[in-house]
């Protein structure tokens, strides 16, 4: 029962932005909050969303960056989140992996409320992101970059490092081998000695994403995954993020300007402006709602269409 | 290509573990053939010391990334521990190498303790204010050891802690056949002089395999990834505390172990001498042999240390050679037409190694 105390705040939302299918779901008992129902991928419809925001939100001074924000990823599900620049998309994603510490509402992560976790503790619960700055360990090889994505999951001591114990020679050799897997789902294993810093930027966007795989995440954040690339590097991205979700069954959330990319791979889309969602749906919903062409295009332009 | 540059690391590694074996051959040969004068003798065992602060400070400001303003602190917390523990155990322990040993550990010991104390809220900061507030810790560490009176007899440690002043030695009450070890801002007298070159090289090289193996393995990555990009790391699941603490803390240890040994090698030490200056010092070995690179600290404190004592007339003006020179390395390695040409010299050379090796 709590839980459906938890969520009826997300319930009332919706009311106000909903369209045809919502408004069907609405009246159906489920399990799954009502606005996401039609659009978790119906794999994934059976079984607890990995993640659910509820009412999240974050003010800044008196400005709400972010207010009243809601939404239930499912757990193979590949979701976009879009809308205009300075909507809030990348707070949203510091807000998830707690580098800024919501005002109001709740994270779930797996049922797991994170609200008192750091933002390390947040990435070994299941949560791994990439940044729309790249940020890269630019004076470590492109091999180690990843190899510290696997820090966690090497468990030699540091008296072990010293003295190179037999243990601290297992885990190194089973984690360059690893990375060398991350890094050839990647193209990226004949760079693995180069300096991450000294890759091209394309090259750097697929690294971040392997570094981000290695810590074994449930759920990826990709902040602008193809800015800066170009039509071939993202058609081959898009390729490439399907497959991680297809060989490591993760949830994956991802920012991005580029409609082709959103609309082609994306199954569910929240589209967000001034902080707030103002249409959440398939890629087909969120086409034709009036509310989007307004938020991209301005009242204006959205009365030529 | 990739064997060839992965091995590079390690070769660089084993490079400086030879360098400095060579050395100390050398030296010791030079020493035990009368080669060596007596002023340049003197100065063999601070060399190893001050070798050990400036790798040990390259782990905090060249690994880590923190500038830090008062490792002589800790060199003073391990100095001063250090000639209390192979004072205080003279008679227990007759074995002079035990004893330089024993003192080198606790040494470290409470200088890791402090470490740790000053690291919890030094490691809150960032960037300038951390060092401001390293520097300041240096400096409370001084005067703290300034107050202390310490001596030892038969009925064990005696300690005054002389804050306002008015004590003495005198005012220990040790026993018939007790030793006054600390004389509060007169410092350590009396020091029986145990430091050894051998010993010297012992710690570098003990100081080599720690800082070196800490580098290459999972934490050394770790604190590199904090240096690099703090919140990345936080994303990539690192706790940032915890491994710049790591850190700190052996950096501080390392700097304590250097103390000890430096402490034990004068008759005569004030607490006076481990103050701003020896910490800047120390960075400026650090600074002029790159930071994050260990073998560049070597050198740079073996050159820096020997060359105003071979150049004693112009040892006056030291800092401020130490100045000049540290611009001219800052204008040197910001120089675009210096960068290129260096970079060419480095491609060349290489090119020709392979061409050397393919054949």
């Amino acid at each position: 029962m709590t839980a459906n105390s938890l969520r009826s705040p997300f319930r009332d939302s919706l009311l106000a932005f909903s369209g045809g299918p919502e408004a069907d779901a609405k009246n159906k008992p489920h399990l799954i909050p009502v606005t996401r129902t039609n659009y978790l991928p119906e794999r994934d419809a059976d079984k607890a969303p990995i993640l659910e925001c509820i009412d999240l939100g974050i003010t800044f001074g008196g400005l709400k960056a972010v207010d009243n924000f809601n939404i239930a990823l499912g757990r193979t599900e590949i979701a976009g989140l879009i809308g205009p620049n300075g909507a809030g998309k990348t707070t949203i994603f510091n807000l998830l992996t707690k580098v800024y510490q919501p005002t109001h509402g709740t994270i779930l992560l797996d049922g797991k409320d994170i609200a008192t976790m750091s933002t390390a503790q947040v990435n070994r619960a299941g949560i791994a992101r990439t940044f729309q700055n790249i940020r890269l360990f630019h004076n470590q090889t492109v091999l180690e970059n990843v190899m510290i994505g696997l820090h966690n999951e090497m468990d030699y001591s540091m008296a072990g490092a010293i003295l190179r114990l037999p243990g601290y020679w297992r885990a190194e050799k089973i984690a360059r081998e690893r990375a060398m897997e991350y890094l050839s789902i990647f193209n990226l294993e004949g760079h693995a000695d180069d300096l991450a810093g000294s890759l091209p930027y394309g090259a750097q966007r697929r690294l971040e994403i392997a570094r981000a795989l290695a810590t074994n995440p449930s759920l990826l954040l990709l902040d602008e995954p193809a800015a800066g690339m170009n039509p071939s590097e993202t058609a081959e991205l898009m390729e490439n993020i399907v497959k991680i979700r297809d060989t490591f069954q993760i949830a994956i959330l991802l920012i991005e300007h580029d409609m082709s990319l959103v609309m082609n791979i994306c199954e569910g889309i929240a589209v967000l402006n001034f902080g707030r969602i103002i249409c959440k749906g398939s890629p087909d919903d969120i086409r034709s709602d009036p509310k989007v062409i307004e938020a991209y295009l301005g009242r204006k332009g959205a009365e030529k269409i | 290509m990739n064997i060839t540059k992965k091995s590079n690391k390690v070769r660089s590694d084993l490079l400086t573990y030879a360098g400095v074996m060579l050395a100390f051959i050398v030296l010791t040969l030079l020493k035990n053939n009368g080669v060596l004068n007596r002023s340049m003798t003197g100065l063999l065992v601070p060399i190893c010391c001050y070798i050990v602060m400036a790798v040990s400070l390259n782990l905090t400001v060249g690994i880590l990334g923190d500038l830090s303003l008062g490792h002589a602190g800790f060199m003073s917390v391990g100095a001063f521990t250090g000639i209390i523990t192979a004072m205080s155990l003279a008679d227990a322990i007759p074995s002079v190498a035990l004893r330089l040993a024993l003192a080198m550990v606790v040494g470290a010991f409470f200088a890791a303790i402090m470490g740790f104390l000053i690291g919890i809220p030094v490691l809150r900061l960032k960037g300038d204010y951390l060092a401001i507030v390293t520097l300041a810790f240096g400096e409370i560490i001084k005067e703290l050891i300034t107050c202390l009176i310490v001596g030892s007899d038969s009925n064990g440690l005696h300690i005054i802690f002389n804050v306002t002043g008015s004590k003495s030695a005198n005012d220990l009450n040790l026993a018939e056949g007790g030793r006054i070890i600390i004389k509060g801002a007169q410092g350590a007298t009396g020091t029986q002089t145990i430091a050894t070159f051998t010993a010297g090289f012992i710690l570098i090289m003990i100081t080599l395999v720690i800082v070196q193996n800490l580098i290459r393995s999972r934490h050394g990555r770790a604190i590199m990834a904090v240096r690099d990009n703090r919140i990345a790391a936080e994303s990539v699941g690192i706790p940032v505390t915890r491994y710049r603490m790591m850190a700190f803390v052996t950096s501080a240890a390392l700097a304590g172990a250097a103390g000890a040994l430096f402490g034990l090698n004068y008759s005569n030490l004030a607490a006076a001498k481990f103050d701003f200056n020896t910490s800047i010092l120390v960075l400026v070995f650090v600074v002029l042999g790159g930071l994050g690179n260990i073998w560049g600290s070597i050198l740079a404190t073996v050159v820096l240390y020997v060359l105003p004592e071979a150049l004693r007339s112009f040892a006056n003006y030291r800092m401020l050679i130490y100045a000049i020179v540290l611009i001219l390395v800052m204008l040197a390695t910001n120089n675009p037409i210096l960068k290129s040409a260096v970079a060419n010299f480095r491609q060349r050379f290489q090119k020709n190694k392979e061409e050397v090796t393919e054949q």
